[in-house]
């Protein structure tokens, strides 16, 4: 499910970049994005993306293969938004008419999918989720949401493991799923099976982190530096939205 | 020993869970303060709800608790007791909760009140007595069920308890490593009582040996402990061991 990112080249990302920086990075690049209308300027927006995901060195595999599915939806939306949109006409097909509004409105969005798409790989998916959670932590986001999220993201993978392993030990009883009775039961049973133990998976670790002395604060030892290199890698990010942003309201 | 005050005693203390049979009946037992005790008795006979009673995890329907010389009867006075002695789980799983290791093995010390640097020092020296310097930053839930165990022991170690409960430690470990166990908890001096189903191990770590029976502690003869020893030591090939030796 989760875990770790699948994206990232391992630890062989090109230097280290305070988590924050990344971050906040992806916050004002995606807003920023969002807000370009102009082709020149979404098409430059997508070009740093592509430098972004050159620079981070993403393995071309997971990251085509997650293209491929984002473009996928969009091909539905090159099918439906041009004959729905009224404009001026340039593709008569019989009855439908596909407009100039529709097709660019088609491409637009595909442009800035692929660029937040890619854009979001390079920055937020290579963060191992503590470091991430603790980022947010640092950016404002209050501390029990966060300790909730880590929490949660911590017992997920238990959860499948769990959930994996009840399953195949039914399967191995000779369990088939089909469509009847016994196949409802047997998952009725799974699920309630997964909801018990992990209630009684809760109140074990609750027992273990009163042992510990814990008594209701979290401390983080996470700790953060804003080197050069994130400063620069900041200025740079920084200098590419302006520049997208001269090219959307200048000329 | 008798002349010295236990850090841990139960008198007569009576448990079941709820709608259950009774477990534990009039139970007696003492830890002192230089002693290593070791706990073998049948699955399902009550070990691990000792330990959870003298942490305060579970009340006694019956019978009286001291740690450290003091009665402990309610939440307030079990909080001195987590603080001042480690239990280590039976399922390491349930005691790693922290995304990685070194939050884990910091996460007593930052609770005791340590600062992040005092933490991680000891988070540090907890993972190197038990030689897993290399594992700080690794994700704790994808780490091996061995590996989980002494992740979990470090864990307790980091908080430089006064008294250690060990819930089945060897469980999982391979003869290395089992080893390398052994060898940790004779270094530390302080007492600690020690549940397993290996008899091995007790009889080369414990100067007790303990057994429940009947929802009693019930002594198990030294001289038997002894030759058992002997007979181990003297083979070094696959052999089987009665649990009475
Ligand atoms: N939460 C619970 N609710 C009800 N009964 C329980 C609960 N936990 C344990 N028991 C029962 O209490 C008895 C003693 O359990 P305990 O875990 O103390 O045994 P144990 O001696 O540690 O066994 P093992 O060697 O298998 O770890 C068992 O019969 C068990 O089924
Ligand atoms: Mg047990």
């Amino acid at each position: 499910m989760l875990p770790e990112p699948a994206v990232a080249a391992g630890k062989a990302t090109r230097g280290w970049i305070d988590p924050r920086v990344r971050l906040a990075a992806a916050l004002v690049y995606s807003g920023a994005t969002a807000v370009w209308q102009k082709p020149e300027s979404i098409a430059a927006a997508l070009g740093f993306a592509l430098g972004l995901a050159v620079f981070f060195r993403l393995a071309p595999g997971p990251v085509l293969r997650r293209l491929f599915a984002v473009n996928g939806l969009l091909a539905l939306l090159w099918l439906i938004l041009p004959f729905s949109l009224p404009g001026e006409t340039l593709l008569q097909l019989g009855p439908l008419a596909a407009s100039r509004e529709g097709l660019l409105l088609a491409l637009r969005i595909t442009l800035k999918s692929n660029a937040l798409l890619l854009a979001l790989l390079a920055l937020v998916a290579p963060l191992p989720f503590p470091s991430a959670g603790h980022a947010l932590h640092r950016l404002g986001v209050p501390g029990k949401f966060v300790q909730l999220l880590l929490l949660t993201w911590r017992y997920l993978a238990l959860l499948e493991q769990e959930f994996g392993r009840l399953r195949r030990a039914a399967a191995l009883r000779g369990f088939r799923p089909r469509t009847d009775l016994h196949t409802y039961r047997t998952f009725a049973w799974l699920l309630g099976m997964l909801l018990v133990r992990a209630v009684d998976r809760a109140e074990r670790v609750r027992r273990a982190m009163l042992c510990r002395g814990f008594q209701g604060v979290f401390f983080s030892l996470q700790e953060f530096r804003l080197n050069g290199r994130s400063l620069g890698f900041a200025a740079a990010v920084a200098a590419a939205v302006a520049a997208c942003a001269v090219l959307e309201f200048g000329g | 020993m008798a002349a010295q005050e236990p850090i841990v005693a139960l008198r007569g203390i009576r448990f079941g869970y709820p709608g259950a049979e009774p477990i534990l009946a009039g139970l007696d037992f003492a830890l002192g303060p230089a002693e290593r005790v070791g706990i073998l008795a049948p699955n399902g006979s009550g070990k691990t709800t000792l330990f959870l009673l003298i942490m305060g995890l579970l009340r006694p329907q019956g019978g009286e608790i001291l740690v450290f010389g003091k009665p402990r009867r309610v939440e307030a006075d079990f909080l001195e007791v987590r603080r001042r002695i480690g239990l280590v789980f039976q399922d390491p799983e349930d005691q790693l909760f922290c995304p990685t290791v070194i939050e884990d093995v910091a996460f007593g010390p930052l609770n005791l009140g340590r600062s992040r640097k005092e933490a991680v020092a000891a988070a540090r020296r907890a993972l190197a007595a038990l030689g897993l310097e290399a594992f700080e930053d690794r994700i704790g839930f994808q780490l091996s069920g061995g590996e989980k165990r002494l992740v979990s022991l470090a864990a307790v170690l980091a908080m430089e308890p006064e008294a250690l409960l060990l819930d089945e430690p060897e469980n999982g470990l391979d003869s290395r490593t089992r080893l390398r166990l052994v060898e940790v908890l004779e270094g530390l001096a302080i007492p600690q009582a020690i549940i397993s189903h290996d008899i091995d191990l007790l009889t080369a770590l414990c100067d007790r040996l303990l057994t429940l029976e009947a929802g009693r502690i019930r002594e198990v003869d030294g001289e038997a402990l002894h030759r058992h020893v002997h007979a181990h030591r003297l083979g070094d090939r696959p052999h089987r061991h009665s649990p009475t030796g």
